[in-house]
């Protein structure tokens, strides 16, 4: 049998940037290794092996007791509430300031094709920047210490994860809502427009019907999301499933924590399969 | 039908739409109302009270904290720590994701049907019935391994592990590690089972054996998307890393913890600030990396 011929053409080029980019990573790799106080051999100490043990004879058999499910329905509901009520703050928060940091919306493109003074062009770009501004911070603070915040402001339960997600996600909603609405097709627009329609007229049957799909697929795709955060949120007291798992890994109870565990799960594959139902039937 | 016979014109134009289907809007009003009925039952069980935030009193306290939070701390020890939180957030994420990489390959082998039991590697010579029924249930046995992996989130793993290894960034890098480990194994499973069967197929026409047709054939193809997929992954996994020391697994995030606990928010600016830096240029280094490697 014929050997496989050594060189693909494409390996003969020559150029130091494989040499460089790997010189490059073990240094850094090096480096993350000791700042990360990776040490494999601490896995394997007694007392890690020991408190694997602990914690596997702890958590099976599961806690399966009635009584302590009965407990946890409470938070398991609220845990889907908050997932619901964070996704539409999210959508209040991000709709608004969405339909501001549309580029095509405030400032450029068919709908401002026809008046180009300049005091209108400020009056659009003004607030289109600092709605991005505004959607870059909300987006950037992790959901986690917005929920700590806000756990600080309103005190725990529910409400403060509420809170967090829906400015978390409310930036980000904005941001996707923004470049949905920027992506759609412009010539509806542009034949509406030279129809005689007004501007709302090319926004409310030009723009709206093309974006409204994706901007409701989206939406239903971060309520999948809310619902895994809204679940861990409660990990700093904002309430839901979470806040349980924390209390019951403090208090060395793993076999209610694998219990909470396989609710999450539930919830989760719940919500997913509902969301997906949806968002397959309006992209279809 | 003789033209004009009809008194009214037809007016071709307004017929060619279809009438909607009856049924198909009936459907879709039981869903809003379904979602309507949700939102209301939610916003009553949360105890959602915006008024504590938007009313006088809620916005008076916004501001001050708000105000609390200017300007941040730009003091020498305030920002050589935030330095070394987000350098260790940077390391853990790093080192994570390599792990993960590490744990999802061996696994995303075992998960591929294709190299397993069916497919065109199997086709010139067939498994016998006895190991056949042996590497379905590995693949069955590795997917649910994978699965475990996956559904537990980054943060649960980070509290087992802190309560296994002790405080430190070290838990928080297995705490990525075996999360997005099996995140990163399904993935890699699909992308091998999804590669274009015709090179293999003129590969195995060639003679090619097994490993040969692995090599030269699903590799290749695959490699690739592996890489933009890890990519991707360090991508979430440095916003994960700078949340993980929320539970004690070291990072921005333990620091930010005791900033928030302890009150001290001109500090917490600046740890949100260099999460904000840390995220942004890791970004940017993943989008370069992907454009020179994929």
């Amino acid at each position: 049998m014929a050997e496989p011929v050594a060189h693909f053409p494409a390996s003969t080029s020559k150029s130091a940037f494989p040499y460089l980019l790997g010189a490059g990573f073990l240094v850094v790799l090096a480096g993350s290794l000791c700042t990360a106080q990776v040490d494999p051999r601490r896995l394997l100490e007694g007392d890690a092996l020991a408190n694997a043990a602990r914690f596997l004879r702890g958590a099976f058999p599961p806690d399966l007791s009635s009584e302590f499910l009965g407990h946890m329905m409470r938070p398991a509901i609220e845990t889907i509430q908050i997932s619901v009520v964070g996704t539409l703050f999210a959508v209040l928060i991000g709709l608004p300031l969405g339909l501001l940091a549309t580029s095509s919306l405030a400032w450029s493109g068919v709908l401002h094709e026809r008046r180009a003074a300049m005091g209108r062009w400020v009056l659009g770009f003004v607030p289109y920047a600092v709605a991005r501004g505004l959607l870059s911070v909300f987006r950037s603070v992790p959901e986690y210490v917005w929920a700590f915040m806000f756990v600080r402001a309103v005190g725990l339960g529910a409400f403060p994860g509420v809170l967090a997600i829906g400015v978390a996600y409310g930036g980000i909603l904005g941001k996707v809502y923004s470049e949905i609405l920027e992506g759609v097709n412009p010539r509806p627009l542009e034949t509406l427009h030279a129809g005689g329609a007004s501007r709302l007229g090319v926004v409310l049957y030009g723009l709206i019907p093309q974006a409204l799909p994706s901007l409701v697929s989206y939406t239903l795709y971060r309520w999948e999301c809310a619902i895994r955060a809204s679940a861990i949120l409660g990990l700093v007291g904002a309430g839901g499933l979470g806040q349980q798992i924390e209390l019951s890994m403090r208090f060395f109870k793993f076999d209610e924590v694998v219990t909470l565990l396989g609710m999450l799960f539930c919830l989760v594959g719940a919500v997913d399969f509902v969301s997906g139902r949806l968002r397959a039937r309006l992209t279809r | 039908m003789r033209p004009g016979a009809s008194e009214t014109p037809t007016r071709p134009e307004t017929q060619t739409v279809p009438p909607r289907p009856r049924g198909h809007d009936r459907r879709g009003w039981l869903v809003s109302a379904g979602f309507v009925a949700l939102i209301v039952w939610s916003y009553r069980g949360t105890g959602v009270d915006p008024g504590q935030l938007v009313g006088p009193e809620g916005l008076r306290q916004i501001a001050i904290y708000v105000g609390g939070l200017f300007p941040p701390d730009l003091s020498w020890t305030a920002l050589r720590d935030a330095g070394i939180g987000a350098v260790e957030t940077f390391a853990i994420s790093l080192v994570g994701s390599l792990l993960a990489v590490g744990i999802a390959l061996p696994l995303a082998l075992l998960t591929a049907r294709t190299l397993l039991y069916r497919g065109v590697l199997f086709e010139a010579r067939p498994l016998a019935p006895g190991p056949r029924a042996l590497r379905i249930a590995i693949y069955a046995g590795a997917k649910a391994l994978l699965n475990l992996l996956r559904t537990i989130p980054e943060i649960l793993w980070a509290l087992i592990f802190v309560f296994m290894v002790g405080l430190g960034p070290f838990p928080g890098v297995l705490a990525l590690a075996f999360h997005t480990g099996g995140v990163l194994g399904k993935l890699f499973g699909e992308v091998i089972e999804d590669v274009d069967p015709r090179p293999l197929e003129a590969l195995q026409a060639t003679g090619a054996g097994r490993v040969r047709i692995m090599i030269y054939g699903i590799l290749p193809q695959a490699a690739p998307q592996f890489v933009s997929y890890a990519l991707y992954r360090w991508e979430v996994n440095i916003r994960a890393a700078a949340v993980l020391g929320f539970v004690g697994a070291g990072g921005l995030g333990q620091r930010i913890h005791v900033t928030i606990s302890l009150f001290l928010e001109q500090q917490l600016l600046t740890l949100i600030l260099a999460i904000y830096v840390m995220v942004t240029l890791v970004d940017a280094l993943s989008a370069y990396l992907r454009r020179r490697l994929v």
